[in-house]
């Protein structure tokens, strides 16, 4: 198979600009003519679909939750970067670009990644049009603050809810085009399977999850926004309804999967407190600016932390990395609490967890100053575990955050089968092997409201697309598909509920497929996801029927996928035998334990083909290799 | 390990729109102060699997408290006694061994419930749908500075921007009123220098949807506002009735 990302020739800054003077465009009155499928409704489902219906195409929503304005986007709290170079700090598109790539550990596309950069202050723009409430100076213009890996204040942000904003934009925008009757919204229905019809992408069958019933939608294009698959560790700080399931049944029909192993871990959280835990807390990566990272020096040394005398705590960061000490970046703090209670040194009753103090700050700054800074993050936290920060440090955990792979597009977001583009944490596109702080909204929305509209006007000027029934006996077929593993999943009438597989998966996907990795953790991997997924089609109990709102029979379909990936990400996790971004194979790290990169044999993106399933996972290896002529490839370093 | 403890539960199962409902009673004995509400659900909902009975439905999904999925009437309050909180980020710790919690779906007119504790509040997209939004389509925009926002119109926008859309205030309204939802959307739109061009046609065209799907009128009981899990004030609705007076003095239709 041949990997052609489509990057259009030409120097970086002209190449997006010059595709736009090339690609084909859909007369305004042939627009109408065309549907459209979006499946999800978050930062990069909503506004691509609000975008496409402005143009005229006839446009399907789909989305899991009750409303679209519920999707998991909502949850974005720190903000969204732009190169606009307001604080007048030296920032420019250049500079963003490069941030974003080095950030990545060099295994993203540079034509992407410039485009994102370029495209980042059109969304600042658009939004402020449609009245989401940035913060502000006194003056009345925009306000910036800094965020993790960029030495300039570029970050956009509104208050803690950035995404939340964000996304009611785009669902304003979206919910506008309802009302005009440009699109039809059908949230609580689950896409099920994908249509291909003479090889191109015609349409989804979808699950009502209110009726049960099962239906068939056809279309021209289908843009899958579907979001990131986290939730396969169970205990994650995504929404409990994220998950694979869209994406990887595309991959079934053929659609390649592209670096499934790059998963980014977010080093402060909130520990996890028991089995009945459903997901985990983000607790502001800001908090490392005054909060220092400490455990006792004696293993299982179980005093009160205030009766613990310094001499006696180990603050690890502070020791093992003098210069940046309890700011390095996320994925060295994340490996570093995950060695220390490894070792034995973690506290709270698992014993996996680090205390984030405030103490010294505290008495450096006074109480006010910290509660003005701090003060909401301090209440949740203390809402959800029931102690008072200002009095006892903080627990805190690295949790499973966001997934950099995805399905494998070009640069036209359009995956390998021909009219399914991808868009948003979906997609695998511009994050590399790490994602920084405050560029999944740009890349969402860079996706839906600035790509997409354009690159499907291409598709659909230069291909024949004849008309298509969904009496197609291809329709025929995946609905079947779609019924059979309903069927499936009920009829096992096991033991074991869904949750519980899902947790020993979890388990094991965090175990060994989590913050650090090796080839013997993975290979052992390998076998005990291949041993669950059999087990789970042996012995899984799913209650109720299909025809009725059945949360555990959604679930258990979303765990037998995660069952599949799971060994996929093992496999690719396995097969890059180097560490980059936050990816770590043990085998693999400099002197201080960052990623060390194989420049000469992995620069480039693993894309995956299924091939089938059966006992075990077949996938077939294509790479797009990644070419670097405009950045140099260097050691990652934050020292 | 925390200590573990009783709970007795009271909750509504209804097997389908049209099925007759009641209350089903439930003990469990394995609380744990740190579950939340949600989780608490979780862990019966896995015993009624265990036992072979079929689970409560109940939405959520972020379990943060910003996606506004969650939506129980707990003893009788909407998202339970805890203020400024919604179901998914209330804690056990809230309770005590023995306690009993009568779980009831949000309840209106216009929420229809759909099983157990899951309703249809799709209503609350249609009032956005017929007005809830500038209408600026993408590209179009002017560069984000070139239009300055007083600081403190901002910030204020801001608080009403934050509604989730939980549904929380029709629920605890005797009138089951959607005029906070409807109030803070204009009170967060109508005050942008942007939103200003659209602002007669919005506020008439989103109060009368409210009308239309079946919400009740407000009589200033003050309900909303002391459930609101993320603290709208009650003046979006106050701010809500002028606007809609103005705007028919000028002649604006629905
Ligand atoms: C707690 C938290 C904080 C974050 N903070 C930031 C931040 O400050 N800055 C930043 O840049 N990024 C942040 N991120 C990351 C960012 O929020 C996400 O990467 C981004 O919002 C993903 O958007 P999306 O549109 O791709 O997908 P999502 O928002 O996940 O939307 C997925 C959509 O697909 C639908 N869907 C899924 N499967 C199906 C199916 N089978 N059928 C039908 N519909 C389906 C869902 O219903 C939903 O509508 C944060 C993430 C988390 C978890
Ligand atoms: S589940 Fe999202 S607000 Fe409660």
């Amino acid at each position: 198979m041949n990997l052609d990302s489509k990057v259009p020739s030409g120097p970086l800054e002209e190449k997006w600009s010059k595709h736009l003077n090339d690609i084909k465009l859909v007369a305004p009155n042939n627009k109408r003519k065309h549907n459209v499928i979006v499946v999800g409704t978050g930062l990069a489902g909503g506004s691509a679909a609000a975008s496409l219906a402005e143009l005229g195409y006839n446009v399907k929503s789909f989305c899991i939750q009750d409303s679209a304005r519920r999707a998991h986007s909502i949850a974005a709290q720190g903000g969204i970067n732009a190169a606009k170079n307001y604080p007048n700090d030296g920032d420019n598109i250049w500079r963003l670009f490069y941030d974003t790539i080095k950030g990545g550990d060099y295994r993203s596309r540079e034509a992407n990644v410039y485009r994102l950069a370029q495209i980042s202050n059109e969304i600042i723009d658009q939004a402020v049009a449609q009245g989401v409430p940035f913060a502000r100076e006194y003056g009345g213009l925009l306000a910036n603050r800094s965020f993790g890996g960029a030495q300039v204040s570029r970050t956009f942000y509104a208050r803690g809810q950035t995404g939340q904003q964000l996304l009611l934009g785009a669902y304003q925008a979206m919910m506008r085009q309802v009302h005009e009757g440009k699109i039809e919204y059908y949230p609580r229905h689950e896409m099920l399977d994908l249509v291909l019809i003479d090889g191109k992408a015609r349409g989804i069958i979808t699950r009502d999850l209110v009726s049960g019933e099962i239906k068939r939608w056809m279309a021209d294009a289908v843009v899958l926004c579907t979001g990131g698959y986290g939730n396969i560790f169970y205990l994650s700080t995504n929404a409990k309804n994220s998950n694979v399931t869209a994406a990887w049944r595309c991959h079934k029909r053929g659609a390649l999967f592209a670096n499934p192993c790059y998963v980014q871990i977010h080093p402060t959280c909130i520990p996890v407190s028991g089995d009945y835990q459903s997901k985990l807390t983000l607790m502001s990566e800001s908090l490392r600016n005054d909060g220092r990272v400490w455990v006792p020096r004696k293993k299982g040394d179980n005093r009160p932390p205030n009766q613990i005398p310094d001499d006696e705590r180990y603050y690890y960061l502070e020791e093992k990395y003098p210069s940046f000490g309890n700011l390095v970046p996320r994925d060295v703090a994340s490996r570093n609490a995950k060695i220390v209670c490894d070792e034995g040194m973690g506290v709270g009753p698992t014993g996996y967890a680090v205390y984030l103090d405030f103490r010294d700050a505290i008495k450096r700054q006074g109480v006010k100053t910290i509660s003005e800074k701090y003060g909401n993050l301090f209440d949740m936290y203390e809402n959800i575990t029931g102690d008072n920060p200002y009095e006892v440090p903080m627990r805190i955990f690295p949790a499973v955050h966001y997934t950099m792979g995805g399905l494998w597009v070009d640069y036209n977001l359009m995956s390998n089968i021909p009219g399914l583009f991808v868009a948003g944490e979906a997609n695998f596109s511009d994050h590399g092997a790490n994602r920084l702080g405050a560029s999944a909204l740009m890349q969402g929305l860079a996706d839906g409201y600035f790509i997409i509209p354009y690159t499907i006007g291409d598709y659909i000027a230069g291909n024949e697309l004849p008309e298509v029934k969904t009496n197609h006996e291809a329709f025929d077929e995946a609905a079947q598909n779609a019924q059979q593993h309903i069927d499936k999943l009920l009829n096992v009438k096991g033991e074991k509920s869904v949750v519980e597989f899902h947790r020993e998966l979890g388990k094991i996907m965090w175990d060994k497929v989590g913050i650090a990795r090796n080839a013997e953790g993975l290979k052992e991997a390998i076998v005990q996801i291949r041993a669950l997924r059999d087990e789970f089609w042996q012995n899984v109990r799913v209650p109720g029927d299909q025809a009725n709102y059945n949360k555990y029979l959604e679930f258990a379909g979303r765990v037998a996928d995660f069952l599949e990936l799971g060994e996929l990400m093992a496999q690719d996790a396995l097969n890059r035998d180097e560490s980059a971004g936050c990816h770590l194979r043990e085998e693999h790290q400099t002197s201080e334990g960052e990623a060390l990169r194989n420049d000469e044999e992995y620069s480039f993106v693993s894309a995956w083909e299924y091939q089938g399933v059966n006992g075990q996972l077949q996938e077939q290896l294509h790479k797009e290799n990644l070419e670097f002529e405009f950045v140099e490839l260097k050691q990652r370093s934050y020292k | 390990m925390a200590d573990t403890f009783t709970i007795h539960l009271k909750i509504w199962r209804q097997a389908g729109p049209d099925q007759p409902g009641k209350l089903v009673d439930y003990t469990l004995d394995n609380v744990n102060e740190h579950m939340s509400f949600l989780e608490m659900l979780d862990v019966l909902n896995e015993q009624l699997v265990a036992e072979g009975k079929e689970p409560v439905e109940f939405d959520y999904d972020c379990r943060e408290g910003i996606c506004g999925s969650c939506n129980l009437m707990i003893n009788g309050q909407a998202h339970g006694p805890k203020a400024l909180t919604c179901t998914c980020q209330l804690h056990m710790r809230n309770y005590s061994d023995g306690d009993t919690i009568v779980v009831e779906p949000f309840r209106a007119r216009a929420f229809p419930v759909i099983k157990d504790l899951v309703v249809d509040r799709s209503a609350l997209d249609r009032i956005i749908q017929a007005g809830g939004y500038i209408s600026v389509k993408t590209g179009s925009a002017p560069e984000a500075n070139s239009i300055p926002v007083d600081k403190a119109v901002s910030d204020k926008a801001f608080d009403y921007a934050t509604c989730i859309g939980c549904g929380a205030c029709v629920a605890a309204c005797p009138n089951s009123s959607a005029s906070l939802f409807t109030g803070a959307k204009l009170a967060h739109l109508n005050r942008f220098p942007q939103g200003e061009p659209e602002r007669r046609k919005r506020t008439v065209a989103m109060v009368e949807q409210m009308d239309a799907e079946g919400f009740g009128d407000c009589s200033n009981f003050a309900e909303c506002e002391a459930v609101c899990p993320v603290g709208i004030s009650i003046s979006a609705i106050a701010e809500m009735r002028r606007d809609y007076m103005k705007a028919l003095v000028a002649g604006e239709e629905a």
